[in-house]
Parts: structure tokens; C-alpha cells; sequence
């Protein structure tokens, strides 16, 4: 196996004062070019500042993150994020929002004029091209995680790091979304992994599901391989057994094995 | 709205027609009308019960002060007293008898310059106290303290400094109006959500960058809420300014009249004042609300 991605020995820990809390312990894994990696947990324990290492916006304690074996860790357009709750900047219309990724990735490789047309080709790429006067205030929760894919899509990133993108969104626009996700990266061969807590989305997107035990301290409790065929379709994948079999592991992993405790 | 209703209604007003064509509708046109008539209640709404008011209170005022021996003129007197002043703002005799378009546009010189300066600074300054911790730290007890002197107090001191009348005006308005407007800022800046920092970083925009095109952007509610404040200081501060310092002014104009028992130009000046100030208070308002348009909804 080749490593794209690799998390080597990844610690961290949260000091406040005198007290320390240990966060992550010891995150091993390697992530290979065109890959889909999902990363589950119960929330709290950690999958989020495991993105955000990954992305640079948190340093890890201990252990580093290597993209294509040259250490990273600080934040590039090169790993790219789709935040949960969209971040886009509401002062900026769509098409602005996603230009202004572009003008620094872009700055000295593409001319103005290619800029606006990569910018373009990325609002299409997400259906959102006639939306590009708008402000995000003027469009719906759904279009605007589009508008932050398409951001994110277009600063070409080596990794594309997901941040439960679907969760602030409704059941219906969120299996739409996934299955312009599932599409786009079958289209562009995005190495993508995605931090997520919905069992389904889990198993329907992804090559590989890495599950997280409860924190503090957690550790990766298994990696499951979903061996199911490309291009997957939601509707027939109902009643396959493989996938009956991966979500019921899963299923297993996080609510017999690693039950979630609420903090007394 | 209006364009929208309209076509709706043609669209229907035509299907009608090509159902059934025997009856011959002529388009109604109420809608229009209507909106006339609803914009022009609501206006109405928000313009009479003020008029009411106003027109009680100066009746009270000239019904109190039209017996012999009191001691301010009523409302009626006061525009017989002044009606040359209303009439002609525009008149100069040199030296300081000049006419109130003169003396408030030397205040609004004044106003403009200082608070020019207070907005300049107290923006930068907010920008680093709400940026640094330290910066915080240092400054911030420093501002409380000086924040709290009455502007006049520190009229002497500048009078001392800058041994002139004008730069000592314009010190006073920069003093008293930097102050909510470096508060404002700060706040406005530490109140950047991290989402938008965290998208800086992975795009990786640089300081200059980052300040132009998210800074300024995301605290901008904030700024303008400290400009409008430090505007409506302003104007307080400067009245009070000329009265001491002389000259040109509509500070000035006030202290004079009173020296020369002008009680009906007093009264006449301080309608200007109060007429001046809500139209700069409006007007930063305006900018801010233009400025800000799509920033304050998330």
C-alpha cells in the first residue's frame, strides 16, 4: 500500500492550567491516493481535532501528519476543508467566495480570465453556477455546503478533508448531497476523507471506515474495507448483503463495544 | 414586489382571457392603487403622531411663555425675532457676524476633521487591541480610565499644548469620539467566528490579506455601531467646544447670543443643533447599514 496521506503516532493533548487532557493516543493511518476514508465516532471523542490536525489549524502533541511524505503542519490550500456548517463568508457573493480561494492557489499559474473560467467550472461542477450573484444569505443550507465543496474543490487540494459536511442539513437535501460527493469524487478521483457520525453515510461513501473509541484518550478501535463496487446506488444498495454486513459492523463497533457515555 | 404582483396578475388576467374569451375581463387594477394607498397610510402612521406632538408642545410652549414678565420669549416671538436669520443663512459681515449656514458649516469643518481623525485611529487601534492579547492588556485599563473624562476637560490641556483655538476644537472632538470606536472595534474583532479564520488559514491569506478581506468585512456591524456613537459625541462635544474657545461656530454663535440676551436666536441655534446631529447620526447609520448589507444575516 502506498501512502498519500499518512498520520504517524499522533498525540494530543488539551492543557487548561494545571489540568491536561489527553485528546487522541497514538492515531496510525495511511490513506492512499483516490481513496475515500470515513471516520466515525461518537461525538467527543476526537475525530474533529483529528481533522483539524490533519488540516494544520491544530498542532498535534506529539506524532506529525505526511502528504506525500513531506511533513505538513500548517494550514494549505493543499488540504482543503468542507467545514460542517458551510463558512462561507456572507459579505462575499457565491461566486466571490470561491474566487477567493482561487486568486491565491492560482495567483501566478492561471491568468485572470482562467481564474473566472476554473471558478465557473467549479460552481458547475456542484450545480450551483446560476447561484453565483447570490449571498449566501439569499440560498439554502444545502447550496451553500455546494458553494463550500465547490471552494474547497477548486484550490485543487491533494486531500480533501470533509468535516461532517452533511450534518446540519436536512435527511433528503443530505442523500442528495452524498450522492454529488459519490459522483464528483468518482468524476475527479479525489483522495477525500471525511469525519462523520451518521452510520449509513459512512458505509455508502467510503472504501474504508475508520472507527474511533470514546474518548479521552481514543485510540482507532478498527478499520473496516467496504469491498462494494463503484458507481454505488443508494436504492440497491439497500438490500445488498455487503453492505447490510459493514453496516451492521459498524453498528456493532459503536453501540455494543464502544456504547457512549454521557459525561455525568 | 410591486413588478412581481403585476405580472402575476397579467399572467392571470391572460389565462382567463384564453379560457374563456366571451367574457371579456379588462384587467383590474387595484394592486397599484392599493400600494399607493397602503404606503401612503403607513407613512402616515409614522408621520402624524409626531406632527400631533409637535404641535401640542408648541402650543403648551407659547400658551406658558406669552404672560408678561416671563422670562424665555414663546414660539411666536421667537420667530418674529429671528425670521432674518431663518430667511438668510447666507449673509457676512465679517468678523463673526455672519449668518448660521457659516457657523454651522465651521462646526461641521471642525467635526468633520476631528472625528476624520478619532475614526482613522480608534479603528486602528481597536484592530490591535482586538487582535493582540497583549496589546489588550496593556491598553485597555488605559481606555477605560480615559474614556470616562468629560470632553471639556480636555479643552485646557489642548489649549496648552496647541496654543490655538482650532486644533484645540478638533483635539477635543478626536478625543471624545475615539473612544466607543476603539471599544467597538476590538470587540468587533474578537468576535470574528473562528469558521472564518480557519478558512483564511487554509486559503492563506496573508496579514494584509486577512485584514482587508475578513477583518474589516467581519467586524464592520461593530465598527459603524462605535462611529455612530462617536459621531453623536462629537457633535456634543464641539457645541460646548466653541463656547469656550471663540470664533466661528455655532458654540460660539450660542455663547454670543446669550451675552447679548438673544434668547430667541438661542433658541433658533439650538433647533439647528439638534436638527444637524440626528442628520449625522442618520447619515452614519445610512453608511453603516449600506456597508454592512448581507454581513449582518448569516
Amino acid at each position: 500500500m502506498t501512502a498519500y496521506l499518512k498520520l504517524d503516532h499522533i498525540d494530543k493533548i488539551f492543557t487548561r492550567g494545571a489540568a491536561s487532557t489527553e485528546v487522541l493516543k497514538d492515531i496510525n493511518l495511511t490513506i492512499e491516493k483516490g481513496e475515500y476514508v470515513s471516520i466515525i465516532g461518537h461525538s467527543g471523542c476526537g475525530k474533529s481535532t483529528l481533522l483539524n490536525i490533519i488540516a494544520g489549524l491544530t498542532g498535534a502533541s506529539t506524532g506529525g501528519v505526511l502528504l506525500e511524505n513531506r511533513e505538513v503542519n500548517s494550514p494549505g490550500p493543499d488540504r482543503a476543508v468542507v467545514f460542517q456548517n458551510h463558512s462561507l463568508l456572507p459579505w462575499l457573493t457565491v461566486y466571490e467566495n470561491v474566487r477567493l480561494g482561487v486568486d491565491k492557489v492560482f495567483a501566478k499559474t492561471k491568468s485572470r480570465a482562467e481564474r473566472d473560467a476554473w471558478v465557473m467550472h467549479n460552481l458547475n461542477l456542484v450545480q450551483m453556477a446560476h447561484a453565483r450573484d447570490k449571498r449566501p444569505s439569499e440560498i439554502s443550507g444545502g447550496m451553500k455546503q455546494r458553494v463550500g465543496i465547490a471552494r474547497a474543490l477548486a484550490m485543487e487540494p491533494k486531500v480533501l478533508l470533509l468535516d461532517e459536511p452533511f450534518g446540519a442539513l436536512d435527511a433528503l437535501t443530505r442523500a442528495h448531497l452524498q450522492d454529488s460527493v459519490m459522483a464528483l469524487h468518482q468524476k475527479l478521483g479525489n483522495t477525500i476523507l471525511m469525519i462523520t457520525h451518521d452510520v449509513d453515510e459512512a458505509v455508502l461513501l467510503s472504501d474504508r471506515i475508520v472507527m474511533m473509541t470514546n474518548g479521552p484518550s481514543a485510540r482507532i478501535g478498527e478499520v473496516l474495507e467496504v469491498p462494494l463496487a463503484r458507481p454505488r446506488k443508494r436504492l440497491e444498495l439497500a438490500t445488498n448483503a455487503t453492505y447490510l454486513k459493514c453496516r451492521q459492523r459498524v453498528l456493532e463497533f459503536l453501540y455494543e463495544r464502544h456504547r457512549f457515555v454521557e459525561a455525568a | 414586489m410591486n413588478m412581481t404582483a403585476t405580472k402575476i396578475e397579467i399572467e392571470a388576467a391572460t389565462t382567463a382571457a384564453s379560457a374563456a374569451p366571451v367574457v371579456a375581463m379588462t384587467p383590474k387594477r387595484p394592486p397599484r392603487s392599493e400600494a399607493y394607498a397602503r404606503m401612503a397610510r403607513e407613512t402616515a402612521v409614522r408621520v402624524i403622531p409626531p406632527l400631533v406632538v409637535i404641535a401640542l408642545l408648541t402650543l403648551v410652549w407659547e400658551l406658558v411663555c406669552r404672560r408678561a414678565g416671563s422670562a424665555l420669549p414663546p414660539p411666536s416671538k421667537v420667530f418674529k425675532d429671528t425670521k432674518e436669520l431663518i430667511l438668510d443663512p447666507f449673509f457676512d459681515h465679517g468678523g463673526i457676524d455672519k449668518g448660521l449656514f457659516w457657523h454651522l458649516s465651521a462646526s461641521l469643518q471642525r467635526v468633520a476633521f476631528g472625528y476624520s481623525l478619532s475614526a482613522i485611529a480608534g479603528i486602528a487601534l481597536g484592530v490591535l487591541v482586538g487582535q493582540s492579547v497583549w496589546a489588550m492588556r496593556g491598553l485597555d485599563p488605559l481606555f477605560q480610565v480615559l474614556r470616562t473624562i468629560p470632553p471639556l476637560a480636555w479643552l485646557p490641556l489642548s489649549l496648552a499644548a496647541f496654543r490655538d483655538g482650532q486644533p484645540s476644537a478638533i483635539f477635543v472632538i478626536f478625543i471624545t469620539s475615539i473612544w466607543p470606536i476603539i471599544i467597538n472595534t476590538a470587540v468587533g474583532i474578537r468576535n470574528i467566528p473562528q469558521d472564518y479564520r480557519n478558512v483564511a488559514a487554509v486559503v492563506q491569506l496573508n496579514p494584509l490579506e486577512f485584514f482587508a478581506k475578513i477583518m474589516i468585512p467581519a467586524a464592520a456591524p461593530y465598527i459603524f455601531t462605535g462611529l455612530r456613537i462617536g459621531i453623536g459625541l462629537s457633535w456634543l462635544a464641539i457645541v460646548a467646544a466653541e463656547m469656550l474657545i471663540g470664533g466661528v461656530g455655532i458654540g460660539f454663535f450660542i455663547w454670543d447670543a446669550w451675552n447679548s440676551s438673544h434668547i430667541s436666536e438661542i433658541i433658533l441655534a439650538l433647533f439647528y443643533v439638534g436638527i444637524v446631529g440626528f442628520v449625522l447620526d442618520r447619515l452614519i447609520a445610512g453608511l453603516g447599514k449600506f456597508v454592512t448589507r448581507g454581513t449582518a444575516q448569516n
